[in-house]
């Protein structure tokens, strides 16, 4: 079978460049469009679970699907990272169990994906984070507070995307992705060399805006990164009842994209195939898709009972690949982590867990009258009399509440 | 092509003999001094060539926008002239389309996007009301929207079935979207320049049946009024304009039933009756203030349109004029709308859509003996 981007489309801006990339990489990595475009027989891994680096010939590599070791700096970063991230994981659940926060979607266990979808990108790219993406956001150094606005329940989101270069967080499924796709667009018409990260779940991919997203983002030849963290499970629904395909990477080639496979519990691999793509993207590939292999090891949210559809053996089996203990074990044999290092880190992370703590116990005032201030740029009239309407019903009630309390 | 975008005067100096001929039509129709007979469907094309030749971050694109000039041919020309960097087409995917445009707007341009046909555009039901319409709100105005989605709608043009609807009612009910539909040849062109002006997102509905109407215009010198005028703050938005005077009462209508209503009015003059007709324009935001000040004058209303009458802009537009002049009401506000029905097959449309004779028969309904 030969597989051949040969449709001939003299008007379409960014068709004949797509076509020209896939026989360059082709070129460049000596294999076939066929074998660029399609995932390595197996997923890339570096690191096993119990953190000893695997042999060259079992990583998953092969021609054209060839990763290096990132550097130790990267790799002692990510781990701090790691543990920062499942510090916020667990402090965000447990001000869930204290009424704190409304919600908390956790990543716990999938703090290896979210650490490197931060950690591959540049201060001037963008990512667009699910709902289930915080640490990913923090990493990429928003202001943990400002990311769990949402969840607080005071406002629909927190940060400035514009200011962080960081898609705003909100519950559509897969929505985001197209926002990425225009977003790298708007950059490649502008001939920036931004590069977009857009992140999405397995669940996600059954959506109709998966494909429209990643067929727009290869018609344009668009340097967007479509980074599918499969946990395994969309609410409840397992990823069986999602799709058959070989992989959801293999789901690349029917776009004329790139596509892979990595261990989604090994930061180490992790950050080689991110690295690697977001290199390629910036040098004019077009987008890539990279399907992470991976595990949601708690409940969608705390509303949610997982021991209705899956089993414990499961999560007990996903338990023994967790990224941070895996890459404790490698950093530590590898002799780039002490004691000394394991404490200041231990420290920062207790730091970030006592400012969420502080700052999500913090009553911050809300102000009725935001309700109106932000639905347009130019506000209109009925909004303007509407503001008014609950502004002298507020000052109506303002008595009667200070007398109630000087009662008491 | 460059991959740049460029200004207008960079693109128009790399032209093939196509994009010289639409450049000279184009700047033909620009130069042409005085009024003359002019299409809506061509001042919405030359508020379009303006607008891009204004300013380099807006961009045009959808199906068939591009080297067909679209099916109504509102973007003739103008991947000829700007390059295929600004004006192209898209795959089928009005999800794609409008959350394309989204990051887009995000990322600084003012995307103008073309919804096919009014029913063409519920796929991206989804990206408008969750994204379009809120994301200004959700990062508390941390992040503009400046995009226009165009939608031919209304029925009339003997249209099949999906290509007839009016879908005002779903945008106009979504908070966060702006929605204008213009229903003159001038309007067609100050409004759209407007729309894509403005900082916010704007549901521009585009009357099909009124492609081909024709006002006298003059082309050449719409750009400089409009510029003028948005200087002085005379903007559409939030204005509804009186397209007619008169006495007796008042119909109200948007778009496709303006030139109905105008028609009524022609008529019950006829009889000795004086209808003062209304050109609502702009949907969001609703101009209380001149529709009541009509109502208040006549005493008497009547709101056309063409979409179904339940639970529709014309029953909001019953129920803003009846809390706000009702003291001054000699008779309940009447409404001429389409019937609670699917929109019909082309040999039945003229018993759908509202006409003359119903808009006449609604007016001497208002209990004209008391």
């Amino acid at each position: 079978m030969t597989i051949s981007a040969n449709h001939t489309a003299p008007h379409q801006a960014g068709t004949a460049s797509a076509e020209d990339a896939l026989t360059e990489a082709a070129k460049k990595f000596g294999i076939t469009a066929e074998d660029y475009m399609l995932p390595a027989r197996h997923q890339i891994e570096m690191v096993d679970p119990e953190g000893r680096l695997k042999p060259e010939g079992e990583q998953g590599t092969e021609p054209g699907h060839e990763y290096p070791l990132p550097g130790d700096a990267e790799l002692l970063a990510a781990y701090e990272q790691l543990v920062v991230g499942r510090r916020v994981n667990d402090q965000n659940s447990a001000l869930v169990r204290q009424g704190r926060m409304a919600v908390y979607p956790s990543s716990h266990g999938q703090e290896a994906c979210q650490v490197a979808a931060a950690l591959c990108l540049a201060s001037g790219d963008w990512m667009f984070p699910t709902y289930r993406d915080a640490v990913a956001v923090m990493t990429r150094g928003v202001d943990p507070v400002q990311v769990m606005t949402i969840f607080r329940g005071d406002w629909h989101g927190g940060f400035d995307p514009l200011k962080h270069k960081v898609g705003i967080q909100c519950t559509p499924l897969t929505t985001q992705l197209l926002h990425a796709v225009g977003v790298a667009h708007a950059a490649k018409l502008r001939d920036e060399d931004t590069v977009v990260l857009a992140m999405c779940g397995d669940g996600a991919t059954s959506e109709g805006d998966f494909h429209e997203a990643l067929n727009f983002a290869a018609v344009f030849h668009l340097p967007v990164i479509f980074f599918v963290q499969n946990n395994k499970y969309a609410i409840s629904v397992p990823l069986a009842h999602q799709s058959v395909a070989p992989s959801l990477a293999h789901k690349a080639v029917g776009y004329g994209m790139a596509g892979e496979r990595v261990d989604g519990n090994d930061v180490v691999a992790l950050l080689a195939v991110l690295d690697r793509a977001v290199a390629l993207a910036r040098g004019g590939s077009g987008p890539l898709l990279v399907e992470a292999n991976t595990y949601r090891m708690q409940a969608h949210t705390n509303a949610d009972d997982d021991t209705r559809y899956r089993e414990s053996a499961e999560v007990a089996e996903w338990r023994a690949k967790d990224p941070v203990h895996r890459m404790r074990a490698y950093l530590t044999e590898r002799g780039l982590l002490d004691s000394a290092a394991e404490e200041r880190i231990a420290a920062h992370a207790e730091e970030v867990a006592a400012a969420l703590r502080e700052g999500l116990s913090e009553d911050v005032p809300v102000d009725p009258q935001e309700l109106f201030r932000h639905v347009f740029a130019k506000p209109t009239p009925q909004l303007k009399e509407q503001s008014v309407l609950l502004a002298d019903e507020l000052a109506r009630d303002a008595p009667s509440i200070d007398s109630k309390e000087a009662g008491k | 092509m460059s991959p740049t975008i460029t200004t207008s005067s960079e693109a128009n100096g790399n032209v093939s003999a196509a994009t010289a001929r639409a450049a000279a039509s184009a700047a033909a129709s620009a130069e042409a001094a005085g009024p003359q007979s002019v299409t809506l469907a061509k001042a919405l094309n030359t508020a379009l060539f303006d607008a891009m030749q204004a300013d380099p971050s807006v961009l045009v694109f959808g199906e068939d926008v591009g080297t067909l000039g679209g099916v109504f041919r509102i973007t003739d020309g103008l991947t000829a002239t700007f390059g295929e960097q600004r004006c192209f087409d898209t795959p089928l995917a009005e999800s794609g389309i409008v959350g394309m445009a989204v990051g887009m707007a995000i990322n600084g341009m003012r995307p103008v996007i073309e919804m096919q046909f009014d029913a063409f555009a519920y796929p991206a039901f989804e990206q408008i009301v969750s994204h379009v319409a809120k994301m200004h709100n959700r990062t508390r105005g941390a992040v503009k929207l400046p995009l226009v989605i165009r939608v031919p709608y209304g029925g009339g043009i003997g249209g099949v079935e999906h290509h007839c609807d009016s879908s005002e009612a779903y945008y106009a009910h979504t908070a966060g979207l702006k929605v204008y539909t213009p229903a003159t040849v001038a309007d067609g062109y100050r409004m759209l320049r407007e729309a894509i002006d403005s900082d916010d997102p704007v549901v521009f509905m585009e009357p099909k049946k009124l492609y081909w109407s024709k006002d006298l215009v003059d082309l050449s010198s719409l750009s400089a009024s409009y510029v003028e005028g948005t200087t002085a703050g005379r903007t559409t938005e939030g204005r509804a304009a009186v397209a007619r005077p008169g006495t007796d009462a008042t119909l109200i209508a948007y778009g496709p039933s303006v030139p109905t209503a105008l028609a009524a009015a022609e008529a019950a003059a006829l009889e000795g009756r004086s209808l003062e007709v209304i050109d609502v324009r702009t949907i969001v935001p609703f101009d209380d203030s001149t529709v009541c000040e009509s109502v208040r004058k006549t005493g008497r209303a009547v709101v056309i349109a063409e979409a179904h009458g339940f639970a529709s802009v014309s029953s909001e537009i019953v129920a803003r004029v009846q809390e706000r002049c009702f003291h001054h009401l000699a008779a309940p506000i009447r409404r001429v709308t389409g019937f609670d029905i699917p929109y019909p097959a082309p040999k039945l449309e003229k018993y759908y859509l509202p006409g003359v004779d119903r808009i006449l028969d609604a007016v001497d309904d208002l209990q004209w003996e008391n």
